[in-house]
């Protein structure tokens, strides 16, 4: 038992489903110091996600195990989200997860974590956006670039699948040029939109582009942009998941296609600022990483 | 496709649009008529222990222990359904069930019916439910089953409920506990 809200009252316990008794007894929270978090404990441990409505074989899915899997405290994490296919997934998250309208996830998450900075000033809130392309780069590249300009302690994750997936297909700025799809059928004429180097310009200490091939990669990866996101600012991390669907792939095909784009159109980038790389130096003395 | 009701784009005449609303600090709601806390206590007792597969549905702010409250009120439940010969079945969170809910035991505010027709459930208690899964629960209830829902609030209450308590805390239920043995001891139950 790692965490009072989900300490089932005895007189319950009887009629509760076993899912929720595992949740108590077998998840791993930050509060359970015996076993830390980590992808490690994945396969015998209750995971934050179980079920999804995703497409079979979605790299999506797997993404967001592999980043709640990872998440430092998730008690006392709020992830807001943005309309897409992970939006389909967040219902069934057991954390607190905000729904903003499309586009303004990286305003509302800043309302949020200053409010929570308020209302509790002795505990660590992280808040967190996660949004797919289309919110980050395309309809809320305002709102997501303003945030980091002005410096809010959020770490904010784009799922860069490269399209307007569960719209049907329509190109987005992270498409790459050339890219043909259902309903961008003479294919894009404009570059991609290299949004990690836009947020380091933009000002966050911390960004990344990856696919999410590597679970263990996208797990130190969440855990140093939460971090750095408590105490120095904004982060971000740009992971490739692909849509199998829109780019004709099958469902095993998913793992090959982001290997493939390791070496390619997501070959690894990394800017990790002064402030952020002492920072995290003193985090992995103290055992946070 | 669902028709267009009286409140225009949702197909339920939800009953605000009925003009039934929320009752006022002290009173309860017993269908459209606001009435004496004790009076409605009765009825629900009544309507608990006569109709057929009374149920308790208890929600989150119930069944963890999160604070004294709700611990103390987790104990006056357990014995509320002793009282009231009542099952209980567990409304835990909101998430979506996904692939398919159990309906036998357990309650879901996205489709409640559900539990409510697999079980054959004539009368249920709502308690320890959050508002705003309440409210959407309890309109789906009211419009496609003929079950008498009761919401017993620590707020102000749900118009979309046949029997609302309102401002209910452990010491209130400790009386409609009491008032539950009567009615119980009445109908010789």
């Amino acid at each position: 038992m790692a965490i009072d809200i989900y300490k089932i009252n005895p007189e319950f316990r009887d009629i509760m489903p076993k899912e929720i008794i595992d949740l108590e007894e077998n998840a791993t929270w930050a509060q359970n110091r015996i076993k830390p978090r980590g992808i490690k404990e994945m396969p015998d441990t209750k995971e934050i996600l179980e079920e999804h409505s995703l497409c079979a074989g979605c790299p999506e899915s797997a993404a967001l195990r592999y980043v709640l899997a990872a998440l430092p405290c998730p008690e006392e994490t709020i992830i807001v989200n943005s309309t897409g296919c992970t939006s389909l997934m967040f219902p069934h998250i057991a954390l607190h997860t905000v729904h903003s309208l499309f586009g303004n996830q990286n305003a509302v998450a800043t309302g949020i974590k200053r409010v929570l900075d308020w209302r509790f000033p002795d505990k660590q809130k992280d808040v967190m956006v996660l949004a797919g392309d289309g919110a980050t780069v395309d309809i809320g590249l305002d709102y997501t670039l303003q945030s980091f300009f002005r410096q809010e302690n959020i770490t904010t994750i784009c799922f860069d699948n490269e399209v307007y997936a569960n719209t049907g297909g329509q190109e987005s700025g992270a498409t790459p040029k050339g890219q043909v799809f259902k309903m961008a059928p003479l294919g894009k004429k404009f570059e991609k939109v290299k949004m990690w180097e836009l947020a380091t310009t933009a000002g966050c200490h911390y960004t990344m582009n990856m696919t999410a091939s590597a679970p263990k990669a996208v797990a130190k990866a969440v855990r140093e942009a939460i971090l750095v996101a408590r105490e120095i600012g904004p982060t971000f991390l740009n992971i490739y998941t692909p849509c199998i669907l829109e780019i004709g792939l099958s469902a095993n095909e998913g793992l090959g296609e982001m290997k493939d784009q390791d070496k390619d159109r997501f070959a690894s980038y990394k800017f990790v600022s002064p402030e952020a790389e002492e920072y995290l130096k003193k985090c992995k003395a103290e055992g946070k990483l | 496709m669902a028709n267009q009701g009286p409140a225009y784009y949702s197909p339920y005449p939800a009953a605000l649009y009925e003009g039934v609303i929320t009752p006022p600090e002290g009173k309860a709601l017993l269908l459209e008529e606001v009435v004496d806390e004790e009076i409605a206590m009765r009825e629900i007792a009544k309507q608990m222990l006569t109709k057929e597969n009374a149920t308790i549905f208890p929600g989150p702010q119930v069944l963890y222990g999160y604070n004294e409250e709700a611990k103390k009120k987790a104990t006056l439940i357990k014995e509320m359904a002793e009282v009231l010969n009542a099952k209980m079945i567990p409304m835990y969170d909101y998430r979506p069930k996904y692939p398919k809910i159990d309906a036998e035991v357990e309650i879901n505010p996205n489709h409640p019916n559900l539990t409510i027709w697999h079980n054959n459930i004539k009368a249920a208690i709502f308690i320890g439910v959050h508002c705003h899964y309440a409210n959407v629960a309890l309109k789906m209830v009211r419009c496609e089953t003929d079950c008498y829902t009761i919401a017993i609030c620590g707020l102000s209450g749900h118009e979309d409920a046949m029997a609302t308590l309102r401002d209910q805390h452990s010491s209130e239920l400790e009386k409609f506990i009491k008032i539950a043995r009567e009615v119980k001891a009445e109908l010789k139950l």
